[in-house]
């Protein structure tokens, strides 16, 4: 079998891909358990206690990886927003649509999990540092994205126009955040960076163990939210006729 | 007119198209100055509703004053955005400028330019005044006057993406503001910055810098993006 015999774009139509993720959901699914119970095992009972902060820091397994879901899920967001404008593929930018909501919802816990790590250990909930203040825009630029997509009636159009926002938010990205490191130095304020000075094993594979549960679960929801979008916007077809009769 | 009549082509190619665009949209703006004197005017309170909440502290205001400008004067900036293409696009002259052998690019940037004159430009001018009643020193005063040259322009260049985004929307104008305001942060946080080092007394060299390469980055960058925006919107 060669490369060329190979149809690769055999699951970029819905009714493809529908069923695909209607069997890669519960996998997923049980990944993202299996993963979050071995990660905060691992991070609750077996990790030691930090020297510094003590028990507290412990709110790392959850505000670590969704910080950087928060942040995967922008650029693929953007990258299938872009596959969907440039292609004019309709999946790609159902994709998107169904990847902003879990994103902005990491951004929100990377936020929320930060300020109640911060107060005990900073003794203050919010400190304008770099990260915080460049995550706290990527919030705003998350609720953007889907403002703009709510806002326009007609679906294509508001595939594409968010797709157009999305990139130009992608490029933008960086620029923000270098532009709020530099303001941040320049302000010299009395912001303490957390120094994680050369972690503990087990405190590192625990943090990455749940950074992996978290994935799955952002996988997990965004298929199960990508197949409601999907029956939501090819409802006028045979097929999508034929499977909520079948359900209902 | 019969066929013999000479058919009148338009001369000056691509630049003779940009500069008619901008001389349109420069008279229809003189046209209606009620709108450039509005947001104007806007800033103007909004500035002044500052020191009206923090009360009249003298070395307070001083030290917030490069912000409360560089705010007031996004705000008033993203108000007047709405007006780049809605009132085109209401008539149907957006569509014929689409049909154009000229660049569509260019277009914006032509409109985009002649917008930066009756909105960012005269924020720029008046800001100095505003920055008097904030007890700001002369010399940070001038750093903020070059700082919102630089920075109103990119203002009108990275909201007329958002402008483009939004044509025919419903809640056009708010939205435009919750999609531009995170796009604009950089410029805010140099602009502002760079006054707040002139009070410091530390170099604004760098500042400068990085504005203008924003400036020029977003010259050539953001006619694009409002130019592919508009397709989207319009096609």
């Amino acid at each position: 079998m060669q490369l060329s015999d190979i149809n690769w774009f055999k699951y970029a139509a819905p009714q493809r891909f529908y069923p695909l993720a209607g069997k890669l959901l519960p996998w997923c699914a049980a990944v993202a358990v299996l993963l979050c119970v071995a990660g905060l095992a691992l991070g609750m009972f077996i990790a030691p206690t930090d020297a510094q902060q003590g028990d507290a820091y412990r709110i790392i397994y959850i505000h670590v990886p969704s910080a950087w879901m928060s942040m995967v899920i922008y650029l693929a967001m953007a990258f299938w927003a872009a596959i969907g404008l440039i292609f004019n593929a309709r999946l790609a930018a159902m994709l998107a649509t169904s990847l902003a909501p879990s994103g902005a919802l990491m951004t929100f816990i990377a936020l929320w999990t930060g300020a109640l790590w911060g107060k005990p250990t900073w003794g203050t909930w919010w400190v304008w540092d770099a990260r915080l203040t460049s995550e706290l825009v990527l919030l705003f630029l998350y609720i953007g994205f889907m403002s703009l997509h709510a806002a326009i009636d007609d679906i294509r159009r508001a595939d594409r126009a968010a797709a157009l926002l999305a990139i130009v938010g992608a490029v933008n990205v960086p620029i923000i955040y270098f532009s709020v490191k530099w303001w941040n130095t320049l302000h010299q304020g009395a912001s303490v960076t957390v120094t994680k000075s050369s972690m503990a094993t087990p405190m590192l594979a625990g943090m990455l163990i749940m950074a992996l549960a978290f994935w799955a679960y952002c996988i997990a929801v965004s298929l199960a939210r990508l197949r409601v979008v999907i029956l939501e916007r090819e409802q006028h077809t045979q097929w999508v006729r034929a499977e909520l009769g079948v359900r209902s | 007119m019969n066929e013999d009549t000479p058919v009148h082509i338009p001369s000056g190619g691509t630049l003779g198209a940009m500069r008619a665009i901008f001389m349109r949209d420069l008279r229809l703006a003189l046209r209606r100055r009620a709108d450039t004197a509005a947001a104007l005017f806007f800033f103007v309170i909004v500035a002044s509703l500052f020191p009206l909440g923090v009360g009249p502290e003298p070395a307070l205001l001083r030290t917030m004053a490069a912000g409360v400008l560089w705010v007031a004067a996004l705000l008033a900036s993203m108000l007047s955005l709405g007006r780049l293409f809605a009132d085109d696009h209401a008539d149907g002259t957006l569509e014929q400028l689409m049909l154009s052998v000229c660049p569509l690019p260019l277009i914006v940037l032509s409109k985009m330019a002649a917008h930066w004159l009756c909105s960012g430009l005269m924020l720029s001018l008046v800001a100095p005044l505003l920055a008097l009643q904030f007890d700001l020193p002369g010399e940070a005063i001038g750093v903020l006057l070059i700082t919102l040259l630089l920075g109103t322009p990119l203002l009108s260049l990275i909201g007329g993406i958002g402008a483009a985004l939004t044509v025919g929307v419903r809640g056009a104008s708010v939205l435009l503001s919750v999609l531009v305001l995170p796009l604009c942060v950089p410029v805010l946080i140099f602009g502002a910055g760079a006054v707040d080092a002139a009070v410091s007394g530390l170099t604004v060299g760098a500042h400068y810098s990085l504005l203008a390469a924003m400036l020029v980055a977003a010259l050539f960058l953001a006619p694009w993006a409002a130019a592919a925006a508009l397709r989207i919107a319009l096609d």
